[in-house]
């Protein structure tokens, strides 16, 4: 117990950490293997600092949206119309601010609840009336869709003026200075690093206190190490280009509320003790049937975020928007780790899930490969993650 | 008449950590009809699936001679194609199908590579005749009552050239029509040659049609009985079955104070409508602070149905009648959550199966039922639920390296250990255990009993409801026994003996 000393050494430690953790190791792996293929690919197009915040403002809306399904998924549930919802919620969205001439702010607000609602719709379907959630989010894609068509039937595709609401995708953080290197990107970086050290050893020291398995001090150094540096290459290398993209912050915001009520609250432990085994959670107090629901309404105002970001990114509202979008989502939580059969599941990794679909399509995009291609590499890698995944739990 | 269809012998069956069957000899004479009794667990059923194949050849050891040859069936289709067909209490039939494809289900009547409809509905109705079941064989089963679909297993079963059919509780779940009828047919199987070995709780209806009577305890044969020669009493059954010294393993008490009533059922009265009958009638118990009562009953008897349909009625039953008092106010909980927080506890009967959630560590089973207690803000205090964790597993001894460890990794005996200390830390006043130590080893059985002892000795009140006879009657100061949904009896534990016990267990 305690620090962990044993008879092999650091060299037996390293074994043992890869095999118990080979799950989650393999997704960074993988990460690290595509992203070196591309760069490669590209000529190192691919790590050029706008590629990088390219590909953050591309991936935004995924990372929101397999955030919200992630719950969904741990749950054992599925919501397959958030592509829908995303695409109508963005019509939505530019039709109040073009020709309601709604402000950009109250716009995004009444598109939320708007999701909120479609939420509560189907999470009462499940839930209250019995319907499977597959057949219920399944109606909900048809219906979405016909109203995503129905919205933008006389228009088409509308542009979308409002600056303030296209830079939530495009645009990057102030600066305080003015000079070439973005200094507020760089001290953000900084302090991220700073409290991710001190939030780890302070994790470690409660550990210790009370007995827990932790992995040795050279190790853990080394991890600490590893982390800040990966953090300060891409906070530098953001810097250097236009700061940090205000698409990084929404991300970061929601990821860290999820983190935190999956962590730290009743409600975050009603959802694993949900996904883990649900009668025995409802024999344990827990309302499984208000859970759910609200795990609907979540995924819900996370698709009508994404379909913000979405719209934002392309500056304008189109019929074709949220097609596939939940096959995304979808992909990126399972490659992130959530178990097919429920219970387990945590939101960190998933980004990392939705980092490798958008790292797919970015560089095959940039590679120039056919669409049709792309849709059969990522299903591919799709199964190959999930497969793994099964094989890797059923020790 | 020496002449035996089947002879098992030397059946061992182990699972882990607990023999099943423990060299079983088990002989049964072509023609007869063959009544294999004993309690829960003695290992009745676990002997029936040797024998059909479910647990297949090679799995146990010991031999088992059909027919003159030592058999060795790999799957259950290896033993009907040798006209061994066995019928479950839980029957296996398809709702929403019609009754001639129910009966050919799985065995169909093929003309070349299409199934023969017409041929299959003929031999259908040919097999109805048999049973005695007057209905159209296109209707569907789930127009049918039980005792007609109990037919219609045994119409599908003589569809399989069946010559030891095997019925496992077949009338567990009919009413007295149903069940004579039942008893009737089996008589004409008999006289037709159709061997039957039947399992059963009801010595009434044993008395009345076996041929033999084979009593099982604890996974070993305890005797055959004979009913040709001479008259078997219900009373000598029950010897057989509960003959077993009494263990010196329940720890005394010595205070026994008891105060007002904690817990008070008046006329409680269910209405299951998934089943679509009542399974709980007009139930009156009541237990006191400090006290341990017993509910004891056989599988079935409706325990765990009254224990939910107190505990804030998660299975959706309608209750129809009756009220419920906790110390003297009348409640109605309409979730878990409701009871818990008036401070009434269950820990399941299937610790796995609804009871602990595996995937998860020993602190998170231990505080999930009251993370209120551990919540400062909107946060839960690690450092406070570790401390918890910590506190519980070592003051009721749950043997693991940390409280870290998955659940699913301790063996049932802690893993009790961990059910109980979750409703420990809930605080509760009454708590009801449903089968507290099924499964686990008798060293942990009595860890769990000194720990109940210790819990009404701070003034909690205890539910036990337990099928195994000593451990109610070692443990309760007042005990209720239960039959199909009916409290039979109430007993001081001065008065209970078990032959008393299983006489109301029984009563029908």
């Amino acid at each position: 117990m305690g620090e962990n000393k044993q008879a092999g050494g650091l060299g037996q430690e390293i074994v043992t950490l890869l095999k118990s953790n080979i799950r989650d190791y393999m997704m960074y792996i993988a990460l690290v293997l595509i992203m070196g293929f591309f760069a490669f690919k590209t000529g190192g197009g691919f790590l050029q600092a706008r590629n990088i915040s390219n590909l953050i403002n591309q991936a935004g809306y995924v990372a929101v949206m397999a955030i919200g399904m992630t719950i969904i998924l741990i749950i054992v549930h599925i919501d397959l119309s958030v592509g829908y919802v995303a695409g109508f919620c963005g019509a939505v969205a530019a039709i109040l601010m073009t020709k309601y001439n709604v402000n950009e702010w109250l716009a995004i607000l009444i598109v939320l609840v708007l999701g909120l609602l479609v939420g509560l719709y189907q999470g009462l379907l499940v839930t209250r009336v019995g319907v499977p959630a597959f057949v219920a989010t399944l109606a909900g894609m048809f219906i979405f869709r016909g109203l995503l068509n129905l919205s933008l039937q006389e228009t088409g595709t509308i542009i979308i003026p409002n600056e303030g609401f296209n830079a939530l995708s495009n645009g990057f953080i102030p600066d305080i200075t003015g000079g070439s290197i973005h200094v507020l990107t760089l001290i953000i970086g900084i302090v991220i690093a700073v409290l991710m050290i001190f939030s780890e050893i302070k994790t470690r020291k409660n550990k210790l206190k009370y007995n827990f398995d932790v992995t040795s001090t050279p190790i853990f150094v080394a991890k600490l190490v590893v982390i800040s540096a990966i953090i300060m290459v891409i906070i530098w290398t953001l810097a250097k280009y236009q700061g940090l993209p205000w698409t990084a912050v929404i991300v970061a915001v929601v990821l860290l509320i999820y983190n935190y009520m999956l962590n730290k609250t009743k409600l975050g432990r009603a959802i694993y003790g949900i996904g883990g085994n649900a009668q025995a959670a409802e024999l344990s107090g827990i309302n499984v049937k208000n859970v759910t629901l609200f795990a609907f309404c979540s995924v819900s105002v996370m698709a009508a975020l994404g379909g913000v970001l979405y719209a934002s990114r392309l500056q304008s509202a189109t019929p074709t928007a949220g097609l596939g979008f939940e096959m995304d989502a979808i992909a990126s939580s399972y490659i992130g780790g959530v178990a097919v059969s429920g219970g387990i599941g945590r939101v960190t990794n998933t980004i990392i899930g939705a980092l490798v679909i958008m790292s797919l399509t970015n560089g095959m995009n940039l590679m120039g490969v056919d669409i049709s291609y792309q849709y059969i590499v990522k299903g591919i890698i799709f199964i190959i993650a999930v497969a793994f995944d099964v094989r890797t739990r059923k020790k | 008449m020496s002449d035996y269809i089947l002879e098992m012998k030397g059946i061992v069956k182990e699972f882990p950590g607990v023999k099943a069957l423990d060299n079983v000899n088990f002989k049964v004479k072509r023609g007869e009809i063959h009544c294999l009794v004993g309690e829960n667990g003695a290992g009745k059923s676990t002997l029936m699936k040797v024998l059909s194949g479910v647990y297949p050849h090679g799995t146990y050891s010991g031999d088992i001679v059909y027919d003159g040859e030592v058999q060795a069936f790999k799957k259950i289709a290896d033993s009907e194609a040798k006209g061994i067909v066995i019928i479950y209490q839980e029957l296996a039939l398809i709702p929403e199908l019609s009754l001639y494809e129910n009966i050919y289900f799985g065995h169909e009547i093929v003309k070349g590579k299409a199934i023969d409809w017409n041929e299959t509905i003929v031999q259908a109705s040919k097999m109805l005749e048999k049973v005695k079941l007057k209905a159209d064989p296109s209707m569907k089963v789930k127009e049918l009552g039980v005792g007609n679909q109990q037919l219609v297993e045994i119409a599908k079963a003589l569809s399989k050239n069946v010559k030891l059919l095997i019925l496992d509780e077949p009338t567990a779940s009919l009413n007295e029509d149903d069940s004579q009828n039942l008893l009737q047919l089996l008589r004409e199987l008999k006289n037709q040659g159709v061997t039957c070995i039947m399992i059963s709780h009801k010595l009434r209806e044993i008395t009345a049609i076996a041929d033999t009577i084979t009593v099982l305890r604890d996974g070993s044969t305890i005797c055959s009985l004979d009913a040709t020669e001479r008259t078997i009493e219900e009373a000598e059954i029950i010897k057989h079955m509960v003959g077993r010294e009494m263990d010196n393993i329940y720890p005394k008490r010595e205070k026994k104070e008891f105060g007002e009533k904690a817990l008070e059922l008046k006329d409680w009265t269910v209405f299951d409508p998934a089943k679509n009958r009542e399974i709980l009638h007009s139930v009156n118990i009541n237990i006191r602070k400090g006290e341990i009562v017993g509910i004891q009953g056989l599988m079935g008897a409706g325990r765990t149905e009254l224990a939910l349909s107190i505990f804030g009625n998660p299975t959706g039953y309608k209750i129809t009648n009756g009220k419920l008092f906790m110390d003297g106010k009348e409640v109605r909980f309409k979730h878990p959550k409701e009871a818990i927080n008036q401070g009434l506890a269950y820990v399941t009967e299937d610790r796995k199966g609804n009871g602990l959630i595996l995937m998860q560590d020993i602190r998170y089973n231990i505080t999930i039922a009251n993370l209120e207690a551990l919540v400062e803000g909107i946060a839960i205090n690690e450092n406070e639920e570790i401390n918890v964790a910590n506190r519980y597993k070592d003051s009721i001894n749950i043997k693991a390296p940390s409280i870290e460890q998955k659940v699913g990794n301790l063996s049932g005996g802690n893993q009790q250990k961990v059910q109980i200390a979750k409703w420990m830390f809930a605080g509760p006043n009454v708590l009801i255990l449903d089968e507290p130590t099924r499964g686990i080893d008798v060293g942990a059985k009595f860890e769990i009993y000194s720990l109940m002892n210790k819990l009404v000795d701070e003034g909690m009140s205890i539910i036990m409801i337990s099928s195994e006879l000593p451990e109610v009657l070692g443990m309760s100061d007042r005990l209720y026994v239960m039959s199909e949904g009916t409290i039979t009896g109430e007993l001081s534990i001065e008065e209970a003996t078990e032959e008393k016990v299983m006489a109301m267990a029984i009563k029908s």
